[in-house]
């Protein structure tokens, strides 16, 4: 039903995707002793950085986004600084949560805020991309019925995949194991964004087997 | 409603719990077998046929003094003169290290192992006896008996050697009648550091002076008490250990000749002051050995041992002393103690080391030799092993001896290797367990488990016919009582275990074969036949077991099959709650229930017509509902400041809210702490007194309510009192002295005197109703609706502000009297009834038995967890309102909710918060950890039985669990109470009416009531059963894991002890609900014909 739309998901995730990848291997080659566990907040922040580069240009691209009513320079630059303040808040709201789960308030904070912009990146900024610095949407769109097109479903399914992936990260941190990856927060970020790429593979093929089933109100 | 019906299936279903925990228990915690026979002089063989008598030999010392100073520690007695800045326990022992330059042949100091656990009952039962007491035995700490097996003690008194014992007075239940002067002193108040050490120190130097004794022992506490009172690092440890010096010094003068001095310490203790774990701090004590005459052939060699374990005592002391080694003993001599060469003339200096040696192989093989005869634990291809090398090792001692050459070291290495290895092999297999017994209370629990969710599902069906239970109980006592014949008559004896096992079993597989039958009957009579298998199974398929409230208990239970989840599981279980809590807005959200749906072009489509949805409710419920959840993750942050520290965890502090004031320094913050502390106390008072009067609970004059209104404020002076007197140094007033351990034990006295007359009160009359008549109101005609909320005046200014509830009697007497055929009289011209706090009848009485147990569990604690106790009670309310208004909202939104059933979500968090706030109090499941000190709340000088210490510290070790078992049946009532809150902002028409009933709805439906407390308690007894089946299942699958005896067992301890408190509250909780509802029905009885006279 969806057929273009889902293949154009399909595309832009796997660009998506292999951003994420090449963010992981290509350092290697210009920075030295480069890897995921020993300079761990310099790959999170590459990771960040181009994944939220590559979102904000395939959105761009693909002319997704919410529906504007007034084009003048005004109102676009109001929703550019309305969007950078809510990345801010959504940074600091991450956080905040992080550290009510469990995670040291004053010793690794600059880890924690790592991890934060890690998942504001992951999360926060496909929502801002796709539904506008709009918190109310935002809300609406994790409902049963709160999706109004494929792309919000791919939202929820990748945002839900991401958190819950972090969020399994910190499981194995009390094992005694002495791993490098149980170092804090490695396995967090590392499960967070392993659960970003699944979301990314899921939210296309999900949708591509109950595109039957799908239906969404118009907005 | 079904009272007793519920309360027997329910004790039921305790009942197998208990079973299945006694069997597993009994399986898993084996006794080590104790082997009760003697060494005699006779039976100490030196080879070659060669048979002498050492007992009448001359032996190398005629006398030895130990000093026992319990929990001296091995750095405690090091001297270190480069030390300039010594702490409060370093350096205070110098007399050791001037003894030793002085005379270094003659003295030695060593580390001393000793084997956990390290509670001083097991360790003087170890070095007595030589042998590895097992870890059953740690619960005997309170009543210590008797030492059956052989022990130094009992060898001295053969020979005919006077022992003198004084101090600490466990020995005395130990060794009961076997000394020939014995001078005991009372041991349990730890808070007490003089009494043993100056009773002994008035009788020691006497004592020694005269020539009445042979052996004496002296074991001092003062040091250990010290440590658990203020810790090691504490001035007040420095003055113990410089007295200890000054008596080691008078005790070396008075020393002579052919005596041994021992001054040893039988534990050490961790930097808190606690020890019973197996962490180096507190199984590495000191041992000093002096003579006047040479005790050693030289200064400290190269060869010598590193650390002495504890075993070695008695085997050396024995041999020294010239008395037979204890049979059972395991230990090995200490070999720089006796000469290196054969000198079988010279009979002053004993027995050469290779004598001792052969000697105490020969022992410890005989002891094997026994053991295995009479228990067949230790692995058959080790204990060939070692036979194997023994007869090695005698054949090689025979021909050395036949030849007469020298000792060769290489020999005596060997001998030792032996000894060692038969030690080591003790300790790997003395934690033996019965696999059968294990299994079976393995298979019970998870049919107890199972059971309670199939009573949770089924409770609708079964409260109809609760008589399922009579026919399978009476079926299994019956056979029970016939396994009981057969053992009888096959064993001559009667195993109790497995006649339980049997009833348990079989009273579990009969209710289920009959739940099954009476769940198909009533499919068939709703006609669904189709759906029968679906039913029935249905809830067990994945999809439904993998929703986030069954995953989390999931997840619960298999943290706790890994030790480092274990240790951690204060943090993991504040995780999971926090997680549960954030998935309820989150789920809420998904189902559209959070925010009222926005009223732009959605609304005419209008797929679902929401009938009582109102944006205005919706938005307060949701308010209320994400604030709830802002002051349940508030808590939960702040409650982890609470916790202690395990030994496990390296760089752990505990919380400074932990020690009790009077062991801060500061006076300050002392002060600060005693404030904040009676700050939440008064709030916890103020919070539960608001409630009550809020919803109009104060008004009347029974018994409930004065307790609320006199007992609770007096409870809690009486509290803050206490705190003030227990925390004035000892030193300050000193004229006021007498005064203040007046107090010390009045104070708590009269607080647990009060708590009992209140929960007494509390169930003799639990009903807060006040009833006002008021003038006629003529329009009652049943059409008309009613007025729902009618400020009354003239009661008092306070009642204004009450809610009212006028219209609830008659209701109920409508009821009434349509199943009474009796009564149908008019309705017209009789006077109105205003019932006051009708609508909380249920929960205030349960609200205020929970308020008070609080108050009188916090007592049993240090003063700093009063904050912490007040984050319970806020956690508490979070929950229920949390509870209450996603309920709401699913109601508001027209969902339908079957009845009052609670569903999993909040009982899971109820559930996991009781284990949250178990580590949130301080407490750890470790047995060093446990608050010892709640016993001597109100006792200050100790006590005489063990009942009464230990149920005190049972209820200060699981207050949170009894806390929030109790409170249990909140859940229940908290939508209902909560509901006119709803109902009063989103009245429109005729639903006023219906709003306003809150808890009279569950008497109106009392089928429905029965129902859902059933499906409540099995729910909360699944969780906590589910919780005890995992710990179970963790000993046994991990129980030659590395940290079985460290971790797993104390976990299952604690966990299955927990679930007994938990499901005994439960019941107390139930009995509770169930004792106001029968006092509602007599109330509305007595009403009735009062209002239609």
């Amino acid at each position: 039903m969806w057929d273009h739309e889902i293949r154009a998901m399909a595309s832009s995730h796997a660009i998506i995707a292999s951003s994420v990848l090449m963010a992981t291997v290509l350092p290697a080659v210009a920075v030295q002793d480069f890897s995921v566990y020993g300079t761990h907040l310099l790959w999170l922040y590459l990771v960040a950085g181009t994944v939220s580069l590559v979102n904000i240009a395939v959105f761009w691209l693909l002319g997704i986004g919410p529906p504007t009513k007034k084009h003048t320079l005004g109102s676009k630059l109001s929703r550019m600084v309305r969007s950078c303040l809510y990345l801010l808040l959504s940074c600091l709201f991450f956080h905040s949560v992080v550290v009510l789960y469990g995670a040291p308030l004053i010793e690794s904070a600059l880890e924690t805020f790592s991890l934060a912009v890690l998942l504001t990146s992951l999360t926060t900024l496909r929502c801002l991309c796709v539904l506008g610095p709009n918190v109310q949407a935002w809300i609406r769109v994790f409902s049963r019925h709160g999706a109004m097109s494929v792309w919000d479903t791919s939202l929820q399914i990748t945002v839900v995949c991401t958190v819950v992936g972090a969020w399994v990260g910190a499981l194995p941190i009390p094992l005694d194991w002495d791993r490098p990856w149980q170092v804090w927060p490695i396995s967090c970020s590392l499960g967070s964004v392993i659960g970003f790429l699944t979301g990314l593979v899921a939210a296309p093929t999900w949708i591509h087997y109950h595109r039957k089933q799908l239906t969404y109100k118009c907005k | 409603m079904k009272r007793l019906p519920i309360l027997s299936l329910l004790l039921w279903v305790c009942a197998v719990f208990y079973v299945g925990i006694y069997l597993f228990v009994g399986g898993f915690l084996l006794v080590r077998l104790e082997v009760n026979r003697t060494s005699t002089c006779g039976d100490v063989l030196l080879p070659g046929g060669e048979q002498r008598d050492f007992c009448h030999a001359k032996p190398r010392f005629r006398r030895a003094v130990l000093l026992i100073i319990d929990a001296l520690r091995y750095d405690f007695a090091r001297f270190d003169p480069s030390n300039t800045r010594p702490r409060p326990y370093e350096n205070k022992l110098p007399v050791l290290q001037e003894i030793m330059s002085l005379r270094p042949s003659h003295s030695r100091l060593y580390p001393f192992r000793a084997d956990p656990p390290t509670t001083t009952m097991q360790r003087i039962k170890g070095f007595t006896t030589g042998s590895l007491p097992t870890f059953i035995d740690v619960g005997n700490n309170f009543a210590s008996s008797a030492i059956l097996e052989d022990n130094i003690v009992h060898q001295l008194g053969q020979m005919g050697k006077r022992v003198v014992f004084m101090g600490d007075d466990t020995w005395e239940n130990l060794f009961p009648k076997k000394f020939y002067r014995s001078l005991p002193f009372p041991s349990f108040n730890v808070k007490d550091l003089h009494t043993v050490d100056n009773g002994i120190l008035q009788h020691l130097y006497s004592t020694m002076v005269g020539d009445e004794w042979d052996f004496l022992v002296a074991h001092f506490l003062g040091v250990d008490h010290c440590g658990h009172r203020f810790g090691p690092d504490h001035p007040a440890m420095a003055d113990k250990l410089t007295q200890m010096d000054g008596v080691i010094r008078s005790v070396i003068d008075r020393l002579q000749n052919d005596t041994l001095l021992v001054v040893m310490g039988d534990h050490g203790m961790t930097d808190t002051g606690d020890h019973g774990g197996e962490s180096q701090k507190e199984t590495d004590a000191a041992i000093f050995l002096y003579s006047p005459s040479p005790l050693f052939p030289g200064p400290p060699a190269q060869d010598e041992p590193d650390v002495v374990p504890q075993t070695d005592l008695v085997p050396t002391l024995s041999l020294l002393l010239g008395v037979p080694i204890p049979y059972s003993s395991v230990g090995q001599v200490l070999l720089p103690l006796f000469p290196p060469h054969q000198l079988t003339e010279d009979a002053v200096t004993g027995l050469s080391q290779l004598e001792a040696l052969w000697i105490n192989a020969k022992q410890v093989n005989r002891f094997l030799e026994t053991y295995s005869s009479m228990a067949k634990d230790i692995p058959p291809e080790s204990l060939s092993k070692l036979q194997a090398e023994f007869t090695r090792l005698s054949s090689h001692y025979i021909a050395t001896v036949q030849e007469a050459a020298g000792t060769s070291p290489q020999r005596m290495a060997a001998v030792q290797a032996y000894l060692t290895s038969v030690r080591d092999t003790c300790r790997a297999t003395w934690a033996r367990f019965n696999p059968l017994k294990m299994a079976t209370g393995l298979v019970i629990l998870g049919f107890a488990c199972l059971l309670c969710v199939i009573l949770s599902e089924l409770s609708c069906v079964l409260v109809m016919e609760l008589r399922l239970l009579k026919a399978p109980v009476v079926a299994a006592l019956s056979l029970g009582v016939f396994v009981a014949a057969g053992q009888l008559l096959s064993q001559g004896h009667i195993e109790v275990a497995w006649c339980l096992a049997a009833i348990a079993f079989v009273s579990e597989l009969l209710f289920l074969w009959s739940t099954c039958r009476a769940r198909v009957s009533a499919v068939a009579v709703n006609g669904s036949k189709v759906h029968k298998r679906a039913c029935w199974f249905g809830w067990l398929t994945p999809r439904h077991l993998l929703v986030p409230p069954l995953l989390v208990p999931l997840l619960r239970c298999a943290s706790l099959l890994s030790d480092s989840y274990v240790i951690a599981e204060g943090r993991v279980v504040t995780f999971l709650v926090f997680s549960l809590g954030l998935y309820i807005p989150i789920h809420l959200n998904w189902d559209g229930l959070l925010l009222p749906p926005s009223h732009d072009t959605l609304k005419p489509v209008g797929v679902q017509p929401s009938p009582v949805l109102s944006p205005s409710a919706v938005r307060r419920e949701s308010t209320t509902l994400l604030g709830c959840l802002g002051l349940l993750v508030f808590s939960l942050y702040l409650s982890l400041s609470f916790h202690g520290c395990r030994e496990e965890q390296g760089s752990c502090q505990p919380s400074p809210f932990l020690s009790p004031l009077s062991r801060l320094q500061d006076s300050q913050l002392k002060n600060l702490h005693y404030v904040l502390s009676l700050a939440s106390l008064g709030l916890w008072t103020y919070l539960l007194r608001y409630w009550l009067r809020h919803y109009g609970n104060l008004n009347s004059s029974g018994g409930t309510v004065f307790t609320a209104r006199w007992i609770l404020p007096t409870l809690c002076i009486c509290l803050g009192l206490h705190w003030a007197v227990s925390a004035t140094p000892e030193d300050s007033f000193r004229n006021l002295a007498e005064l203040i351990s007046l107090a010390q034990l009045a104070l708590p006295r009269a607080a647990f005197c009060l708590l009992g007359l209140g929960l007494f009160l509390l169930w003799l009359d639990p009903l807060t109703v006040f009833v006002k008549a008021r003038a006629a109101a003529t329009s009652r005609g049943s059409s008309l609706p009613l007025p729902c909320y009618r400020a009354s005046t003239g009661i008092s200014p306070q009642a204004e502000l009450h809610h009212l509830i006028p219209q609830i009697y008659q209701r109920m007497r409508r009821s009434l009297e349509d199943g009474d055929p009796i009564g149908g009289a008019e309705e017209d011209g009789r006077p109105a009834v205003e019932a006051y706090g009708l609508g909380t009848v249920y929960s205030a009485p349960l609200l205020l038995f929970c308020g008070l147990l609080g108050i009188g569990l916090l007592l049993l604690h240090p003063e700093g967890m009063a904050l912490s106790f007040l984050l319970l009670l806020l956690e508490m309310g979070a929950l229920l309102h949390i509870h209450a208004s996603s309920m709401t909202l699913n109601c508001l939104n027209g969902v339908v909710s079957g009845g009052f059933n609670v569903p999993w979500t909040p009982i899971v968090l109820w559930s996991l918060a009781a284990t949250q706030f178990f580590h949130a109090t301080g407490h750890l499941p470790t047995f060093p950890s446990i608050q010892w000190g709640a016993a001597f709340v109100g006792f200050p000088d100790g006590h005489t039985g063990t009942i009464l210490p230990a149920s005190l510290v049972t209820l200060n070790t699981f207050s949170s669990h009894i806390l929030f078992a109790v409170g249990c049946p909140l859940l229940l009532f908290w939508p209902l109470v909560c509901e006119v809150r709803g109902g009063r902002g989103g009245r429109t028409g005729g639903e006023e009416g219906e709003d306003a009933v809150m808890e009279m709805r569950l008497r109106e439906n009392p089928l429905q009531f029965s129902s859902a407390l059933l499906q409540l308690s099995t729910r909360y007894l699944f969780i906590q059963g589910a919780q005890v089946f995992a710990s179970v299942c963790a000993a046994a699958i991990l129980r030659r894991h590395l940290m079985v005896w460290k971790v797993f067992a104390p976990k299952l301890m604690f966990e299955a002890s927990g679930f007994l408190v938990s499901s005994g509250f439960l019941l107390v909780g139930v009995s509770l609900v169930m004792r106001v509802d029968v006092a509602v029905g007599r109330w509305f009885k007595r009403l009735l014909p009062d209002a239609s006279r």
